[in-house]
């Protein structure tokens, strides 16, 4: 597959918002899906006293973990190791690739196919592995469809949502050697199985990603509804996992608490059709699974998201996608405005340990700050506090521990802006020369502003100020 | 590149170079109270037939009859069981040619990929709350046996039901001696990735259809 010519960048968070905006169609897709994926949740939360319950016990299995996460990645190296699975770490993406190109070279692998995981696309793996001679399919049928778009996945559990059944069956007859246009979702699917039931059979090596790794039994937890994750890591000989390192808790009984707030905020459902433990490799007397399990923990600018207290709580996700499902700004711009692998709300708190506060400055002034991000999230991860906080370090204002490209939001025009605002406003005197003027001359105010006409009618001063009317007001009571 | 166990050390002295915060461990998580064994029954069937699957009561019946009578409605032609244990089923079953799950995968994928219609299984347990399915012995059990053929026939002793995946996993104690691989299984396979419309069959079983008995 190859790159597009202008991947999106988060650097260019505004012209990609207004290519989408202008697009009827991915702006209903997009409305469509969200409609379906809120509806859906609320179904399984219908107690609002029991969601907050729930939700307290999932945001204090996770603190707790991330409270002794260097102890537990131990403790899951040995157990991990003690069952058999090989164990590696990545400081960065470029190291991750590495390995398991290292790996899936020594298991003889020309191709990898490939379960659902964010992570992969975090590190661009695909690429990576084309570079090197590997071909990389995916095979959860939203990121097959989009890889064979050659896109990228606009939503994290969701993956094709921005396109139609039309445009997919289109994709499908072009793409596919044999297949005829058809909308019928049933047959499309089919298509999709009969093309990835061969590649199951027959490849050396599986990739998957994580949703929960558990300490004290050294065991790798997989949700999905398709079986593709099953069949990654069952049937070829190499099976390859990868994941964060904040990805893990201590104990098996934590699994089901975060497992059960994970699929019913995610896409609605009680529990997703299959849960997948993986404690070891094929043990001798079991017929199937896979000779060699491998697991690539990847940091990524987690530890130095890990070393500021508040900024600690991004790493307690569990990668619902329920904040974008529930974010006014997701729904209306979509998944690939961002230019990053996390889009929306949680993507606007992640990437910039990832890539840097230069890199996605306009991410974290693109929330209205409503608040709904973080009344869904089922792990309690106080998402707008950071992204004001990410505001006051990306104006280089906050004396937490700095990441990268701290400082480099900061506008002179805008803060001289702000300096004159908070000036008048602290002046009484200074407050009443500037309304009256600002209301005498409002003719005089310009047509053109900025952003702000670009799809908005002018902003113009009312003919008489608040105080001035109220005063008119009280004034005719009176008599 | 730096050399892997250099990464290790670094990531793991960066995480404990930052502000420790000591936090207390979660509180034991509770389970629903216990249950009369027809409440969680009924749970369950609710629980897996909303994801989908067919339940098919055999308790006053032979189960192998019942079993014909499904190959028969489904047509279906090869089934294959697990490697060992299970009755004699030869008897019973005129219809389907049988096979049995009984050599290393690797001889036998094309038989399984593209030969088999249906697979028989024994769940180990079930979960009621949500209508799930367990299977946590791969050498009894292998794994693909459940996931690769189109049809999933799951046999189920009701005698094993667990209230919640807590108690499940509170009471089976799976954390002192972890199968290799333990499988929870809520409905056939499906996607809802085109247009979140929901379609069966992804790339598992189309079908799932339990069998409830007692004498397994
Ligand atoms: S931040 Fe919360 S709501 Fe968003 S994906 Fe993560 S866990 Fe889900």
């Amino acid at each position: 597959m190859n790159r597009p010519a202008n991947p999106p960048m988060p650097i260019n968070f505004h012209a990609n918002v207004r290519r989408v905006v202008a697009n009827p169609v991915l702006r209903a897709s997009f409305r469509g899906a969200m409609d379906f994926l809120t509806a859906k949740r609320a179904t399984q939360f219908p107690d609002a006293n029991a969601f907050e319950t729930l939700r307290a016990q999932g945001e204090q299995i996770r603190q707790y973990a991330l409270s002794r996460l260097p102890d537990l990645l131990e403790q899951l190296e040995t157990n991990l190791t003690r069952n058999g699975i090989q164990v590696h770490w990545a400081q960065t993406p470029d190291e991750a690739c590495r390995l398991i190109i290292d790996i899936a070279s020594r298991a003889g692998g020309g191709l990898v196919v490939k379960g659902k995981s964010m992570v992969s696309e975090e590190i661009e793996l695909n690429h990576a592995l084309e570079a090197a001679g590997i071909s990389a399919l995916e095979s959860d049928m939203g990121e097959y469809i989009v890889q064979l778009a050659g896109e990228k996945p606009s939503h994290i559990i969701m993956p094709a949502i921005h396109k139609t059944k039309e445009e997919i069956a289109r994709l499908f007859a072009d793409k596919v050697p044999g297949v005829e246009y058809t909308n019928s979702v049933d047959e499309l699917i089919q298509i999709g199985r009969r093309v990835l039931r061969d590649k199951f059979r027959d490849t050396r090596v599986g990739l998957s990603g994580v949703n929960v790794a558990v300490a004290e039994t050294g065991t790798l937890c997989l949700v999905e509804n398709e079986g593709n994750g099953r069949m990654c890591t069952t049937v070829p000989d190499v099976h390859i996992a990868i994941t964060g390192i904040e990805k893990v808790v201590e104990k098996l009984e934590h699994v089901p608490p975060l497992m059960t707030l994970l699929t019913r905020s995610a896409t609605g459902q009680a529990i997703t059709t299959y849960f997948n433990w993986i404690s070891s490799p094929r043990r001798d007397g079991e017929m199937d699974g896979p000779k060699e399990v491998h697991l690539v923990l990847l940091d990524n600018g987690r530890s130095t998201a890990y070393a500021d207290e508040r900024l600690r709580a991004t790493l307690q996700c569990i990668r619902c996608g329920a904040c974008m499902n529930h974010c006014p700004v997701y729904a209306r711009v979509g998944g690939h405005a961002y230019g990053t692998t996390y889009p929306g709300p949680i993507g606007k708190i992640v990437s910039p340990h990832m890539l840097g506060l230069e890199a996605t400055r306009d991410l974290v002034t693109a929330s209205s700050l409503c608040g709904a991000c973080g009344e869904v999230c089922p792990v309690k991860i106080p998402i707008p506090d950071l992204l004001l906080q990410l505001r006051q370090q990306s104006q280089g204002h906050s004396k937490a521990p700095q990441l990268p490209g701290a400082g480099s939001g900061h506008k002179t025009l805008q803060s001289i802006a702000y300096r004159l605002f908070a000036g008048l406003y602290s002046r009484p005197a200074l407050y009443r020369i500037f309304g009256l003027l600002a209301t005498r001359l409002r003719a005089f105010s310009p047509n053109q502003q900025g952003a702000w006409t670009r799809s908005r009618v002018p902003l113009r001063p009312a003919g008489h100020s608040l105080h001035e009317r109220m005063k008119s007001r009280n004034g005719a009571k009176v008599k | 590149m730096t050399p892997p166990s250099v990464a290790r050390e670094r990531i793991l002295s960066r995480l404990r170079a930052a502000p420790q915060i000591v936090m207390t461990a979660p509180a034991v998580l509770t389970s629903p109270a216990e249950q009369s064994p027809e409440t969680m029954l009924e749970q369950f069937r609710r629980g897996i037939e909303a994801f989908h699957a067919e339940v098919i009561d055999a308790r006053e019946r032979t189960w192998p009859i019942v079993l014909a009578e499904i190959c028969a409605t489904k047509r279906i032609a090869t089934l294959m069981l697990p490697p060992v244990g299970m009755v004699n089923l030869q008897p019973w079953l005129d219809g389907p040619r049988l096979s049995r799950f009984d050599r290393p995968i690797e001889t036998l994928k094309t038989e399984l990929f593209d030969a088999t219609n249906a697979s028989l299984t024994i769940a180990d347990g079930a979960i009621a709350d949500t209508g799930t399915l367990i299977q946590s012995d791969p050498q009894r059990m292998p794994r693909t046996l459940s996931l690769v053929p189109p049809i999933h026939i799951c046999l189920l002793d009701v005698r094993h039901l667990y209230p919640s995946l807590q108690s499940a996993v509170a009471a089976t104690r799976w954390a002192e001696a972890m199968p290799s691989n333990l499988i929870f299984i809520t409905g056939p396979s499906k996607t809802a990735d085109i247009q979140q419309t929901m379609a069966y069959g992804a790339h598992g079983p189309r079908e799932l259809v339990v069998l409830l008995t007692e004498d397994l």
